[in-house]
């Protein structure tokens, strides 16, 4: 009788949402996730463009849709063999199990700000990424965070398109998440003056280009095309950022009282290790190969490998979700020698 | 003082934290349009004055956000209304102009 | 500021610098600039801690001022350097230490150019056996003397006299350290703690008990850039730089600048001379400067040399307002005596800037 246990490998979001689907086509899902608990970086992020949609909400409906799956957390894919129809898997946890499929579900982590020596995060007293306002803006306490900011800046492309940095791709989702994150201050400190500082804005998904329109017209945002070059701090501890404006062609200077860096998405570290243990490749990118970048995204190119949300290059939200979807579907019909 | 021959060189720098914005505020509240500039150049490119004279409403936007006078560069416009056409965001850039002479003659 | 934060980027940039048999390359400038800054190098280095140091009276340029100047290929410049290397070898060294910043840069660079294209060395080689009949093998390190001076400090501030503490408040010295363009911006990992924020010498500082002020403009280059500064039309905008740098630590009130570069503390000293005059503004307390040390000077003073032993009194900025804070004894009649203890010139003082 074929084995009905797929091996998720990744918790977040992509994982989830494909354990979901996987179950409720009658398979059974295996998810191995080495943190503490499920729902990736979205289970720390607050709210969600372009809907507002609470994270957290998401987060409880996948976990709704996996009560049946087997979760392991804090548990690492130890060793992969493949079998003559499928894989044999050892979990560091001591558990063995043999699966029809894997889907690779590992996802991105967020670029190492502090890498950008320049910019002066862990350095400086206000400097902090996307990841800890997200934080922040969902309650944690920060006290990098002024409590009365009058000037603030964000950077875009922090370890995005940066050759130098390791990561020539763009990430993709900065811009916007730049640009919900400026609202958000702005709707929480209306008295500050926001300033975004991007090379291009990169707005191409659903109602994004509305909330540049918003950020501009309803919250009076600022952006400066121009990469911020260096940044130090001045006696009273606030940041001075230094720029091109490079439209107006002039070298600008800001005293921000809170610098944002937009911190790009790289491949988890850990996502060669276990490309080469089912013997499926690293692409040119740092993210894993897919079979094509066109129609067959989702599949290794390994018999019985696939692949769901950004492991194979950076994603939005949905775009994960729906990705995940598509993969389920995908190991199903290949199980019923339907691919 | 010795004559050096050379003297210190003015900083080309702008302060975005000190900017004078009174006069792109005032601009402002009769144009809320002009916020969602994106300084795409379009009405520059349409422009019938630009290869004469400069003129540009993309740069004259920019120069009032940054708190710079702009006052020279208005009086190149000939007022054919040919930005108000092309602009995507569908600023009304002709009546901006007349909005912005209005704000000066008032000064 | 959170220092830990620094601490962990040091820890990416830690330079193996060898702790003894160094060949020293002097500097084109430093001698005529800071004339007894190399000498206590020497001094410190090899008669108070030591060490094994030479020198061979053969040495020339390393062609950097050159270079820099456009005035000469790179080719040739990196002929004068395999030169160097030959001196270096036929003496049986193999780790090169360099007086200048420029020199540290110029050799750096040609190792690593001729690391990227292995053919150019051949050709280097080729010129050098054409010109004069030598061979060479490459260092195994290059470091720049403060390289050295910091891997020293602790045994400098073991034998120091005087510790960077205000004698009457007991509170340490504030020091502004500004670090030689050449020295890691090319190569952030040649330098000690990297680019961005260099440890080489604010080590020193926190060795000898002063406190590092780190300010916005700290990064920022002196304003010498050799062409700004030798064409006479382009020095304003080399003053500019100087006068930015300034205007950025003032608020701090700090003591005295630390250097490793022979341009930078001759163009933040004269300069201050040059902006005192041109703007009336002095950035010192009481109508004095800043004083700007080398850090062998700096060096020097914790280890309680003359201070006109040292060559302070070359300066243009007074020293004397940071002595007495640091408690070091002098001689104001002595200022102006040569080695020979003769008189030498007295200068003319400023209008504006305090100098005595």
């Amino acid at each position: 009788m074929q084995n009905r246990n797929i091996l998720i490998i990744g918790g977040g979001i992509a994982g989830m949402e494909a354990a979901g689907q996987l179950l409720r086509l009658g398979w059974e899902p295996v998810i191995v996730e080495k943190n503490e608990r499920l729902g990736g970086h979205v289970a720390k992020w607050y709210k969600l463009f372009p809907d507002m949609m609470s994270a957290a909400d998401l987060v409880q409906t996948l976990t709704d849709g996996i009560k049946e799956a087997t979760v392991y957390l804090k548990t690492r894919v130890a060793s992969m063999n493949r079998l003559k129809d499928g894989y044999s898997v050892v979990l560091s946890n001591g558990v063995s199990l043999q699966c029809s499929a894997v889907l690779i579900a590992s996802g991105f982590h967020l670029f190492d700000a502090a890498k950008k020596e320049e910019y002066g995060y862990g350095v400086y007293d206000h400097v902090i990424t996307n990841a800890d306002l997200e934080a922040w803006f969902g309650g944690a306490p920060d006290n990098r965070v002024p409590a009365n900011p009058g000037q603030v800046a964000f950077v875009h492309c922090v370890g995005s398109r940066d050759l130098k940095a390791g990561n020539a791709q763009c990430s993709k989702v900065c811009c916007m998440t730049a640009i919900k994150q400026a609202i958000e201050f702005k709707e929480r400190f209306p008295g500050a003056q926001v300033w975004c500082f991007y090379m291009d804005l990169r707005l191409f998904g659903k109602k994004y280009e509305d909330f540049y329109i918003n950020a501009q017209k309803d919250f009076g945002v600022h952006f400066v095309r121009g990469r911020v070059s260096e940044v130090s701090e001045d006696i009273d501890g606030r940041v001075v950022l230094k720029a091109e404006d490079t439209l107006a062609g002039l070298p600008v200077k800001l005293r921000a009282d809170l610098l944002v860096l937009m911190s790009g998405m790289l491949c988890n570290s850990d996502t060669a290790a276990l490309a080469s243990m089912v013997r499926t490749e690293v692409d040119s990118d740092g993210f894993l190969r897919s079979r094509d970048n066109i129609y067959r995204i989702n599949e290794s190119r390994r018999e019985g490998v696939f692949f769901a949300g950004a492991c194979t290059g950076s994603k939005t939200v949905p775009e994960t979700v729906a990705e995940a979807r598509a993969a389920a579907l995908d190991i199903h019909n290949y199980l019923n020698g339907n691919a | 003082m010795p004559d050096f021959g050379f003297s210190l060189s003015k900083s080309s720098s702008v302060s975005l934290d000190s900017l004078d914005l009174g006069l792109y505020g005032e601009l402002e509240r009769l144009e809320p349009g002009v916020k969602t500039c994106m300084a795409c150049g379009s009405c520059s490119a349409a422009c019938t004055a630009s290869v004469w004279s400069g003129m540009s409403v993309r740069k004259l936007i920019l120069n009032l956000q940054r708190g710079k006078d702009v006052e020279k560069m208005l009086g190149s416009c000939m007022l054919c209304g040919k930005c108000s056409m092309v602009c995507p965001r569908g600023i009304n850039t002709r009546h901006l102009i007349l909005s912005l002479c209005r704000i000066y003659k008032k000064q | 500021m959170i220092y830990q934060g620094k601490q962990n980027i040091w820890s990416d940039y830690q330079k193996e610098i060898p702790h003894d048999h160094w060949f020293y390359v002097r500097s084109c400038i430093r001698q005529s600039f800071f004339p007894a800054s190399e000498y206590f190098f020497v001094k410190i280095v090899r008669d108070l801690l030591g060490k094994d140091l030479y020198e061979s009276k053969h040495h020339t340029t390393c062609g950097g001022i050159a270079y820099h100047c456009d005035t000469i290929p790179q080719e040739t410049a990196m002929t004068i350097v395999a030169r160097q290397f030959a001196l270096m070898t036929e003496a049986g060294y193999k780790n090169l230490v360099a007086s200048c910043i420029t020199s540290f840069g110029n050799y750096t660079e040609t190792l690593e150019t001729w690391r990227e294209f292995p053919e150019l060395e051949a050709r280097i080689r080729e010129n050098l056996w054409k010109a004069c009949r030598r061979e060479f093998e490459k260092p195994e390190y290059v470091a720049h003397a403060s390289d050295i001076v910091y891997m020293l400090r602790n045994e400098i501030a073991e034998k120091a006299k005087v510790r960077l503490i205000d004698k009457t408040t007991g509170e340490p010295l504030r020091i502004v350290e500004h670090i030689g363009c050449h020295y890691s911006k090319m190569f952030p990992h040649k330098g000690v703690g990297g680019a961005e924020y260099p440890c080489v010498l604010s080590g020193m500082v926190e060795s000898w008990g002063g406190q590092v002020i780190d300010y916005p403009e700290r990064r920022h280059c002196c304003g010498f850039g050799f062409r700004q500064y030798l064409v006479k039309a382009n020095r304003g905008y080399s003053v500019s730089n100087t006068h930015k740098k300034f205007e950025s630590m003032e608020p701090y009130h700090p003591d005295a600048i630390i250097t490793n570069c022979p341009g930078c503390p001759y163009f933040l000293d004269r300069w201050q001379y040059v902006i005192s005059e041109q703007t009336g503004k002095t950035y010192g307390r009481d109508g004095f400067g800043i004083p700007v040390f080398t850090y062998e000077e700096l060096a020097g003073l914790v280890l309680g040399y003359d201070p006109w032993d040292l060559g302070l009194q070359v300066h243009q900025v007074a020293v004397e307002p940071f002595l007495d804070k640091l408690g070091v004894a002098y001689d104001p009649d002595a200022k102006y005596l040569g080695v020979n203890k003769e008189e030498l010139l007295k200068p003319t003082l400023p209008t504006v800037l305090k100098c005595f």
